[in-house]
């Protein structure tokens, strides 16, 4: 148990995240984009809104507005986006169960949550 | 002419209502000319200024140009071509009778704050005859960078602090340029932080009230329309520092359109893109760029050429674009 946590926390450690934090990854644009959880950014907002995921689950945004958008945590648990022009995709890895909130830093009004479950 | 949106009769003799005059700017509206004649602002189209007999500004006033949201780099279907209608507001810019100032570029001089976008922007740049410009950034100047790149390119000529608004005087108004635009809030609008509404407060706080004021930022600095982000959520403490002077005037852009309101003292108005428009409040699902036929999207940007060189008044440059 204690070489368990120890693991963890190393890698923790080493992932620059906390224990509590999605794993944020960068994915290149194109394919299917990391499977079946998608998020469209549309109309200045992201469609679904919330979204229900399993840990370890894929997310991937797809921008379809003209306008570039980001995906940026709130809280800062996962990695931000870069700017996303159109048609421009990003993907994260879930991490631990949670309710995590995020936002388009260059839109503020633009939010949506992720809930993560077991 | 059935269209009882527009003027269909000139009962004054300028031939100008306020109607009719929001209207010529959104149509003709290349940029606005800033005339500063003993503390009062007014501010008159391009077409109207090229026209004969437009009275011009006196040697001894202050002219100055609004620009706003260039967007170079755009290039989807509300405006393939963003660089040459710059170019395009920039020949009407030179062909100005007096050449203004100064000009203010109220920010989004880029789409994606690439560095070979800003390069673009400046060397069209380099053909407008008047060389003093003054810049606020825009969400799409800062998009990746915090605004590093922004800030090395355009404050060279002020002392910019923060995370770059500063203040100048020409001929007796004093001008401060601010950003909203950065560290913005989930859920919220533009914000200009307390850092700099502190240096705001303090900027002000030794100038005579009869001290003519021009604020400029990007995103309005009054609630235009919140549910699209388009305003600045403590934009009101900056305009309570500026009660007690007789003469404000807030210049702003993003909303890709003509806007205006007097509340007391302050005007507060937003200008055109020479890029794309974007809808009137609440018309459209989202703030996006707005496509319009062709034929009319130079129109709305004010570039319009038969109105300018046929010399008419503004109404029968509406006229003849509605049609």
């Amino acid at each position: 148990m204690n070489t368990f946590i120890s693991r963890i926390t190393i890698a923790a450690l080493f992932s620059g995240f906390s224990l509590f934090a999605l794993a944020g990854e960068m994915r290149d644009a194109g394919g299917n984009g990391g499977g079946q959880n998608k998020i469209e950014i549309k109309d200045f907002a992201f469609n679904p809104q919330s979204i229900t995921v399993k840990s370890g689950e894929k997310i991937t945004w797809i921008n379809r507005d003209e306008e570039p958008h980001t995906v940026v945590s709130v809280e800062k648990q996962f990695k931000k986006s870069s700017a996303l022009d159109t048609d421009e995709e990003f993907t994260i890895t879930t991490g631990a169960p949670g309710t995590y909130t995020y936002y388009c830093s260059v839109h503020p009004k633009m939010t949506g949550t992720i809930v993560v479950t077991k | 002419m059935n269209d009882h949106n527009y003027i269909q009769h000139n009962h004054n003799s300028d031939g100008i209502d306020r109607r009719g005059f929001l209207r010529c700017m959104a149509w003709a509206g290349t940029g606005v000319l800033w005339t500063v004649s003993g503390g009062i602002l007014a501010s008159k189209t391009l077409a109207e200024i090229a026209k004969a007999g437009s009275p011009l500004p006196k040697a001894t006033d202050l002219s100055f140009l609004q620009i706003s949201d260039s967007h170079i780099g755009f290039s989807k279907e509300a405006n393939k071509n963003v660089t040459e209608t710059f170019k395009i507001a920039l020949d009407r810019i030179n062909a100005l009778p007096m050449p203004p100032s100064f000009l203010i570029h109220t920010g989004d001089i880029t789409q994606l704050s690439k560095p070979e976008e800003f390069d673009t922007f400046d060397q069209i740049l380099r053909s407008c005859r008047t060389k003093d410009v003054f810049y606020v950034p825009g969400e799409h100047d800062v998009l990746n960078d915090g605004g590093k790149l922004y800030r090395e390119r355009y404050l060279k000529n002020v002392e910019g602090k923060g995370s770059g608004w500063y203040s100048f005087d020409k001929n007796g108004v004093h001008f401060i340029g601010l950003v909203n635009v950065l560290d913005l809030q989930a859920g919220g609008l533009g914000q200009l932080g307390e850092e700099q509404l502190e240096w705001f407060e303090d900027n002000v706080k030794s100038l005579g009230v009869d001290t003519p004021i021009v604020v400029f930022a990007h995103i309005p600095l009054w609630t235009v329309y919140p549910q699209w982000g388009w305003g600045t959520s403590d934009s009101e403490r900056a305009l309570g520092y500026l009660k007690r002077f007789g003469s404000v005037t807030v210049l702003n852009g993003h909303i890709h359109q003509v806007l205006q309101k007097v509340e007391g003292n302050v005007t507060f108005h937003t200008a055109m893109s020479t890029a794309f428009p974007q809808p009137a409040p609440g018309t459209a699902p989202s703030p996006g760029p707005m496509t319009v036929p062709a034929e009319k999207l130079r129109g709305l940007l004010g570039l319009t050429s038969v109105q300018y060189k046929q010399g008419n008044t503004a109404l029968a440059v509406v006229d003849s674009n509605l049609s």
